[in-house]
């Protein structure tokens, strides 16, 4: 176990998974010869070579289009995107591709591609660098997301995509990769899709949230102490989504806000209400209640701050719900 | 670096047309092979025949008409060895025929059947693609892959001339020829895109032009000449198989049927033209060319025919004989590791419909 920056962990993961099976290879632009723009790649191309850690053309399409064929020849592809709002260039082949082949193929072959892409604002950057995409990835049948909060959960949720047997998209929270340490696990480590994690244990108001919004939640949590318990939800996967947990504490604290960085309209806070309203109406105390991105583009980031969902919104939320 | 060769702007034919012009010939192509092809081109032609057909009798849904592109499909599959892989688009649909796949399996796929989808890895013919242009990746992909891994196998990507449009049909070119992907990239410009005459898709002379700015060669061939396409696809099979990487073919021929059963081309197309091509068709075309040469006897085409009608007959027989397809299968295959949500659904469905079926 050693501490590691968020970016570092996933450097980690892909060390060890590299390493452990011969099969997977990085590709993507600027992953190779550079370790990524983020440097998530870092050391790859020199220990593993070229050919599997693969610097490609700049078409993001292109990169998981061939990702389909590659799993035809037997590789286990791992796609970087290289911002959130590059990778929508990738959705036609997501969609009508990745999501799809499988069943095409009778069940018969496999389409083990991890998708993985820094995500979300509060960065400073350019128009189109800080987009929280996850709904459309989401809705996509045949496709599993995870979004990782921490850096253990970086390197175990990654881990858990490469080896699984289906498509995954990981969405990684750009803010935090270099702002946000933690202790990680050393050498493979796992953390398996579809399980949540309970960030800080509460008994009045459910924060709901993943990715980037999980540390604001708990500086909300914070907020909150003395006058009310919050308990944070962290789901770490959309899609298989842990619905026990998110029933479990529900049913424990009556409340519940959803926080996304996402707009609001049909994003994955709507999902999350629809399972509450369909499976803890009884459960409820009052109306679940969403804090979120708005539906605009996101803004010019000399006021981003405006939009992101920040903790007095999120506290704000919880004491109206407390007070329904 | 790969050297560049120039793109071919000529047509290259081998069949004459049994006048003025004279019959040439393709070294490496014993009596059988060419008995063989024809055999390839008849299987195609009653297939496309019969299942307009069964499309009017209701037997098959909305189906994409192959007529006269069968030169190109058998004419190029000819030239893969086994191990070689083929991404058909939908007009490619029953090339899957030319690698043992069974009729039955492809006309329930026009059926609308789950036994109509295949593992491509049973055929190393991928599935069929329907959106245009997406499957160039997954072919260029796939050929990059086994080459990766010291593997021997070329990938063929066919699709038409509309598909040079898409954005999909660049990048997998463009990721092909970088990689040095043994892969064939199979233009059959049929000259139209429904109703989109080549010229309002594209302002380059000859889509062969294309080849130049990926940096790989291009051939451009006669995509009635089932010869002149064997031997081009030889020729950058080769080339593939040597690590050259890939080639652009660009057939070239004229739909002279609706793009599919739900198309009525009246409205945009050249009747006369439409007439012109039925006459030169590829079938009857090769057929001449191997009674000059002496090696097919009428009795011999008849045969042939006779043998394409029963495989399809049986085939649709076949289709119509599969069961009824389990509602559950909507869950199946989608997930190796499937969300619990889907087994909660298909929980439900099956109560509503009464638990009766499976």
């Amino acid at each position: 176990m050693a501490e590691k920056l968020l970016v570092e962990a996933i450097n980690e993961c892909f060390h060890v998974e590299l390493e452990r099976d011969p099969d997977v290879m990085v590709l993507g632009e600027d992953v190779g010869r550079a370790g990524g723009v983020f440097r998530a790649t870092a050391g790859l191309r020199d220990r593993f070579g070229p050919d599997r850690c693969v610097d490609t053309p700049l078409a993001e399409a292109g990169i998981l289009g061939t990702a389909v064929g590659l799993c035809m020849a037997g590789w286990r592809p791992v796609c970087e995107m290289q911002y959130d709002a590059f990778s929508y260039p990738c959705l036609d082949q997501l969609i009508t591709h990745v999501g799809r082949y499988r069943w095409r193929a009778g069940g018969g072959m496999a389409f083990p591609i991890t998708v993985r892409m820094p995500y979300g604002g509060g960065v400073r950057a350019p128009e189109l660098h800080d987009d929280s995409p996850e709904a459309y990835y989401v809705h996509t049948p045949g496709i599993k997301v995870a979004i990782p909060s921490t850096p253990a959960d970086a390197k175990g949720l990654l881990a858990a995509a490469i080896r699984d047997p289906d498509p995954v998209v990981v969405l990684e929270p750009k803010l935090h990769y270099r702002t946000l340490r933690g202790e990680v696990p050393d050498g493979e480590h796992i953390v398996p899709l579809g399980r949540a994690r309970i960030a800080r244990e509460g008994t009045d108001v459910t924060l709901v949230a993943y990715g980037s919004m999980v540390p604001l939640c708990e500086q909300a949590a914070d907020a909150l102490a003395g006058e009310a318990s919050a308990e944070v939800l962290d789901l770490r996967s959309l899609k298989p989504l842990d619905e026990d947990a998110l029933l479990a504490s529900a049913g424990k604290t009556g409340r519940v806000v959803i926080v996304q960085e996402a707009p609001r309209v049909a994003g994955f806070g709507a999902e999350i209400a629809a399972v509450l309203a369909e499976k803890a109406i009884l459960d409820l105390r009052g109306p679940v209640l969403r804090v979120t991105g708005y539906d605009v583009p996101y803004p010019y980031w000399q006021i981003e701050d405006a939009y992101m969902p920040s903790v007095e919104r999120v506290v704000d939320a919880a004491r109206r719900l407390l007070a329904f | 670096m790969a050297q560049v060769l120039g793109e071919e702007r000529e047509l290259r034919r081998v069949i004459g047309d049994g006048d003025a012009v004279a019959d040439g010939e393709v070294a490496g192509l014993s009596e059988a092979d060419l008995v063989a092809l024809f055999r390839d081109l008849v299987l195609l032609r009653t297939y496309d025949e019969r299942s307009v057909v069964y499309h009017r009798q209701g037997r098959i849904g909305t189906y994409a008409i192959f007529w006269n592109h069968e030169a190109m499909q058998a004419g190029s599959a000819y030239a893969l060895a086994d191990d070689d892989w083929i991404f058909p688009s939908y007009r490619e649909s029953a090339i899957g025929l030319l690698r043992g796949m069974p009729p039955e399996t492809i006309l329930s796929w026009w059926r609308g059947h789950p036994a109509g989808w295949w593992n491509p890895a049973d055929y190393n013919v991928a599935s069929i693609c329907v959106p245009i242009a997406t499957h160039v990746p997954h072919a260029a992909g796939l050929a990059w892959g086994k080459r990766l891994r010291g593997e021997d196998a070329v990938a063929v990507a066919y699709f038409g001339d509309g598909a040079t449009s898409e954005g999909a049909f660049h990048e997998g070119a463009n990721f092909a020829a970088v990689m040095r992907a043994p892969l064939v990239l199979f233009c059959n410009n049929n000259y139209w895109a429904i109703s989109t005459p080549l010229p309002a898709q594209t302002r380059a002379e000859a889509l062969v032009d294309k080849a130049a700015g990926y940096g790989m060669p291009g051939i451009r061939v006669d995509g009635l000449d089932v010869l002149a396409v064997y031997e081009a696809t030889r020729d950058a099979v080769e080339r593939a198989r040597a690590g050259d990487g890939p080639t652009f073919i660009e057939a070239v021929s004229y739909r002279a049927a609706p793009h599919a059963t739900a198309d009525d081309p009246k409205a945009y197309i050249d009747l006369e033209r439409v007439e012109e091509e039925k006459r030169r068709e590829c079938v009857g075309r090769y057929e001449g060319y191997l009674k000059r040469l002496g090696v097919l006897t009428d009795a011999q085409a008849e045969q042939i025919r006779a043998e394409a009608a029963d495989v399809m007959r049986a085939g649709i027989a076949a289709a119509e004989a599969e069961a009824p397809a389990d509602p559950g299968l909507v869950f199946e295959h989608a997930y190796a590791d499937p969300p619990p949500q889907l087994a909660a659904d298909l929980a439900e469905l099956r109560r509503i419909l009464g638990g009766s079926r499976g």
